[in-house]
């Protein structure tokens, strides 16, 4: 799938903080911002000025989600030299959300990784000398889209699509066996058989649909390593964190069991634990995983949680560990406050120059202060989670109700008593938009199926 | 000993399916042209089944007319059976596919051949292709003539390095027993080209007078013929139409084969080439859908003045007795005599990935290929490619730009585009589902999307031209008039809803509503319109069709043009894929090696992902920004 049509994406920080702003690029920006929102002041959105603020609220249909200042830009003078409209919503990853979601219901796509720079600079508005620096972000992002998505879709949910496409492509590869060769293969009548299978097609695409609403395709969430050294307690920590909102750990069978994360809520903050098998059940994950593999885990955080074991002096190990966090953002929790105190806290924190505090794990003294440091960090906005992982899940969402829509046209067709051929075309849209989910094009799938499956030929 | 030497414009190597339609397109657009041939009794022989069409490559044939070639002329003047496939499904679907009389149509693509002008015609085998400096200049043939020439198209066909088997028997021969020609390949390899050998088959052909009809069913031609040729109306070419007749394998067939596989070429390992998936032999058939007891036989005539028989369905390379048995275990072929021996054959081809989208090597400027040379099957898609290479050269010669068909536009488009960009790795053929835009590509249009194109090249003449101006403007009013026309609820208009068991209205609606019900068509409802202008049944059937499925095809046109804005983007052929940083290893490989045409062509190629593309379009961009 490769399109030049409008666009749409959160461009700010996914914080509870601050403005958070949904901008919409493309020639139907202006179209698509008519339908979700209503000026406070009476006017016509169609007439007004290029480069203007109003004021208003953004509506689903007779539902207000947020009051917001909308950027009304026309083109050519904006950021990718195409229609622009910037909606300025009042923060609130919730709220940016069902914003994103609105627009994209009323026409707009989930934009690609690097979508805004890439037509920004096709449309002349970047300097030539910025080239590199373009395909680096596309690029990289991609990348991080891709592996972030496979990552996550490793194991069942990539099965039940998997299942899915292989009942579609089956059905078109039926159909377009039998028309390929209609002297040894009939199937008259096929579409009473093909719509039991639509029909369970779309049931099973609805739920995963569901799914994706929960934003439990993709994890969202901050990204959170603990990190330590043996017997330092991070395993009671986790405990502690994972004990305190137990009921909100989600687990629904078939979509996260096999993640390696866990995602908690503490105090209205979504966390994901990596919950690396290396750190719940190994020792001393500085000896036995190695350094690499604590890097790697450390790399792809949003959040460190350092714990220290207080009664301890600090070793090489310590070094190690304060070199691989240095550039992070780091909550350093001096654990064992309970006992004698080889570490003072003021040294640590002047050292390492983080938030540091005292807990005791045993006591649970300390725990509450460590909630207040990580709101503070959280609601200011100097945490936030990944992006590029929330579009992700809305593209896929947006793939998954692409392949519902096509479905129902199968559905329709059927109804109608077009021809079988007719079929085909929708089953086939679906199948591309499922595969788009899976990385994975049509190449010569039905070719394949076709002659794996039919006996053909002269 | 003095060598002959001889001058043309361009020289074709092949007079099949591709030679022919490339050096008619040549000669006619007035280059001087000499096209060489085995063997002059050969010139567009089908050695294989006795018919031209079917799924997809009736969409071909009706193309190649559309855009001035030869085939859909010379089938409707040489065929004995015609019959339109899928017609009780979709309009896309429909195939027209015809019997041919395997002899006239070859004896009567000759005299056209020989009796055009600025065309020679000459038996030699070709075994080196000149060229200097990465440019063609000529060929030379067995005997050490020259020839020069600006352009040369190859249409080898399956003659490279043939060999012909089955059972333990090998002949180093062509198709029918043919001479093949053993040089070219490698001169062609000393030239840098890739090649690869492929494998088809062939059923036995049977004599009629030993086979028991009775037994079988008859099959029928239609009654109402569609002719190929835009140029022909069907009281133009009705003629008496001669039967095929259908029977069946079963268990005591498959029986023998199994027992007798170990003696098959294909099982032991003699044969090297790659088959086609789509034309399985019968001993392939047996093996990979054993739970099947039957499969279909059809027993097809070769034309009316001969006894001979193919047995279509069963192709193969058993030995010669296991083939008796075989043949013998069917019903009705109970007594049967083998007039020819079913059999394998392999041959040289090349990975058409060398090729550009115009069908010109990449690696020899003026050098193009057309058919199974290119690595596809089928006389149909031969044909086509024959036509393009051929139209190709001489554009090149004029200093134009190549005709390229997009995808969107003709299923010739698809056939070459899928040859260049994808990787084969057996013999091509086409398919109706390979066309992603098959809606639009329909065989009753193939004339209002390609005849202009023919007109522009030149193989078009203006009084085709404008007859076609003239329908395009009569479906339009038409489909306008019919649109707007309001039906009101009146007696008359109920009474005939009723009789036409489509029910009866409420409020007015337009006719083009009426039309759109599908127990309805535009003929049904005259009675009702009595303004309706007196059309020809082709404009008729375009009304019926745009108007009954516009839903679905105005949903294709949106997609296509969608399609077309990175069609149009092309790549300049200077491009080195190694200094796009940002570019995956594997797309830069990819990229290196096809050198697509446009960003579109590079879209396709399989492991180049959608984000390659942006990375490209970026680089093109800043490419195309230092250059100016």
């Amino acid at each position: 799938m490769f399109r030049n049509d409008t666009i749409a994406a959160i461009s700010t920080a996914m914080a509870d903080g601050g403005i958070g702003i949904v901008r919409i690029s493309g020639d139907e920006a202006c179209q698509v911002m008519e339908k979700v929102f209503r000026p406070a002041k009476k006017k016509d959105m169609k007439s007004v000025d290029s480069h203007t603020a109003h004021y208003g609220y953004i509506y689903d249909g007779e539902k207000k989600i947020d009051e917001c200042i909308c950027l009304i830009m026309r083109a050519p003078h904006t950021y990718t030299r195409e229609d622009v409209v910037e909606i300025n919503c009042h923060g609130g990853v919730t709220v940016m959300k069902k914003v994103l979601e609105t627009v994209i219901r009323h026409g707009a796509r989930p934009a690609e990784p690097g979508e805004f720079t890439k037509r920004a600079f096709l449309n002349g508005r970047i300097d030539l000398s910025q080239a590199e620096a373009v395909m680096d972000v596309i690029s990289s992002k991609n990348e991080f889209a891709l592996e972030s998505s496979l990552k996550q879709l490793e194991g069942s949910l990539k099965k039940k699509i998997e299942e899915i496409r292989k009942v579609i492509i089956h059905n078109i590869a039926a159909i377009e066996s039998a028309l390929d060769d209609p002297e040894h293969m009939t199937i008259d009548g096929y579409g009473q058989q093909l719509l039991v299978d639509v029909k369970k097609l779309k049931e099973e695409i609805t739920i995963l649909i569901d799914t994706a609403d929960n934003g439990r395709i993709l994890k969202e969430g901050i990204k959170t390593v603990i990190i330590g050294k043996p017997n330092a307690g991070k395993s009671s920590l986790l405990n502690i964190l994972v004990g305190e909102e137990r009921a909100i750990v989600t687990d629904i069978a078939g979509t996260t069991r096999d993640t390696l994360e866990e995602s908690i809520n503490i105090h209205g903050i979504p966390l994901n634990i990596i919950d690396t098998a290396g750190i719940r059940d190994t020792e001393d994950i500085i000896e036995k995983i190695g350094v690499d593999k604590a890097k790697e885990s450390i790399a792809s955080a949003d959040l460190v949680l350092y714990v220290v074991d207080m009664s301890r002096e600090l070793d090489h190990n310590d070094d190690i560990i304060m070199d691989m966090i240095r550039e992070k953002k780091v909550i350093v929790l001096l654990n064992k406050s309970d006992l004698d105190k080889k570490i003072d806290a003021d040294w640590m924190k002047k050292k390492l120059l983080k938030e540091t505090v005292e807990i005791s794990t045993k006591t649970q003294e300390g725990i509450l202060k460590f909630y207040e440091i990580l709101k503070d960090m959280f609601f200011q906005g100097n945490l936030s989670f990944n992006n590029e992982i929330y579009i992700t899940n809305m593209r896929h969402k947006n793939a998954l109700n692409e392949a519902l829509e096509s479905l129902s046209m199968v559905e329709q067709s059927i109804m109608d008593d077009m021809p079988e051929d007719f079929y085909s075309i929708d089953l086939m849209n679906a199948y591309e938009a499922l595969g788009y989910i899976i990385g994975e094009s049509l190449g010569e799938d039905l070719v394949n199926e076709i002659f794996s499956e039919f006996c053909m030929g002269k | 000993m003095a060598l002959l030497e001889e001058t043309y414009d361009i020289v074709v190597v092949g007079a099949g399916h591709a030679g022919c339609e490339a050096a008619l397109a040549c000669a006619r657009l007035g280059f001087e042209t000499i096209c060489f041939t085995v063997s002059m009794d050969s010139v567009a022989l089908m050695p294989c089944n006795p018919n031209v069409g079917g799924s997809s490559k009736g969409h071909l044939v009706k193309e190649i007319d559309a855009l001035g070639g030869e085939m859909g002329i010379n089938i409707d003047k040489t065929y004995i059976q015609s019959k339109m496939l899928n017609k009780s499904k979709g309009p896309a679907v429909h195939s027209l596919r015809a019997q041919a009389d395997k002899a006239e149509y070859s004896r009567h693509m000759r005299m056209t051949m020989e009796n055009t002008e600025h065309l020679t015609l000459r038996q030699a085998e070709v075994v080196e292709i000149l060229a200097e400096d990465g440019k063609v200049c000529g060929v030379k043939t067995y005997s050490g003539a020259i020839y020069h020439a600006k352009a040369v198209v190859l249409a080898t066909g399956t003659y490279l390095k043939a060999r012909c088997i089955y059972g333990e028997v090998s002949n180093a021969t062509g198709p029918n027993g043919l001479q093949a020609a053993n040089y070219l390949t490698d001169s062609l390899k000393s030239l840098g080209i890739e090649m690869y050998r492929f494998k088809t088959g062939t059923p036995a052909r049977i004599d009629k007078r030993s086979i028991n009809f009775d037994v079988m069913e008859e099959q029928f031609g239609d009654e109402n013929i569609v002719p190929f040729s835009f140029t022909n109306k069907e009281e133009d070419i009705k003629r008496p139409q001669i039967s095929c007749w259908l029977t069946y394998t079963n268990e005591e067939t498959h029986n023998i084969i199994r027992e007798n596989l170990h003696r098959s070429p294909l099982f032991s390992g003699a044969i090297e080439g790659t088959g086609p998936r789509y034309c399985p032999s019968i001993e392939d058939k047996v093996v990979k859908f054993a739970d099947k007891n039957r499969h279909q036989v059809f027993i097809e005539p070769e034309g009316e003045y001969t006894n001979e028989m193919y047995v279509g369905g069963m192709s193969s390379s058993l030995p010669e007795d296991v083939q008796y048995k075989m043949y013998r275990s069917v019903k009705g072929l109970e007594n049967v005599k083998i007039v020819r021996n079913a059999y394998a054959i392999e041959y040289d081809c090349i990975n058409p990935m060398q090729l550009k989208a115009s069908l010109e090597f990449k690696a020899v400027d003026g050098l193009f290929s057309g058919g199974q040379f290119n690595g596809s099957s089928g006389y149909e898609e031969a044909a086509a490619q024959g036509l393009i290479a051929g139209i190709n050269a001489c554009r090149k010669l004029q200093g134009k730009e190549p005709v390229i068909l997009k995808r969107s536009e003709a299923y010739i488009g698809v056939l070459i585009d899928d040859l260049v960009t994808k990787e084969t790795h057996e013999p091509y053929r086409m398919m109706t589902s390979r066309a992603e835009y098959r809606l639009l590509l329909r065989q009753d249009n193939a004339d209002l999307r390609l005849t202009p194109i023919g007109h522009e090249v030149g193989l078009i003449n203006e009084e085709r031209y404008e007859a076609l101006l003239e329908k395009e403007k009569q479906i339009k009013a038409e489909v306008e008039r019919v649109n707007g026309k309001k039906i009101g609820a009146s007696k008359e208009v109920q009474e005939l809803l009723e009789q036409l068991g489509s029910s009866t209205l409420k409020t007015a609606v337009t006719l083009g509503e009426l039309i759109r019900r599908p127990e309805l068509k535009y003929e049904d409802l005259a009675s009702i319109d009595p303004e309706r202008p007196q059309l020809d049944d082709d404009v008729v059937n375009q009304v019926n069709i745009n108007i009954k499925y516009d839903g679905y095809i105005s949903r294709q046109m949106k997609q296509v043009e969608q399609f077309k804005k990175l069609e149009v983007k092309t790549i300049p052929e200077e491009i080195d894929y190694e200094k796009v940083g940002s570019l995956r290893k594997e797309a830069v490989q990819k990229l290196s090696k096809i050198r697509p045409h446009s960003i579109g062509q590079a879209s396709r190629i399989s492991g180049v992902s959608p984000a390659d593309i942006s990375v490209l379009l970026v680089y093109l961009e800043q490419y195309r920004r230092n250059q100016s």
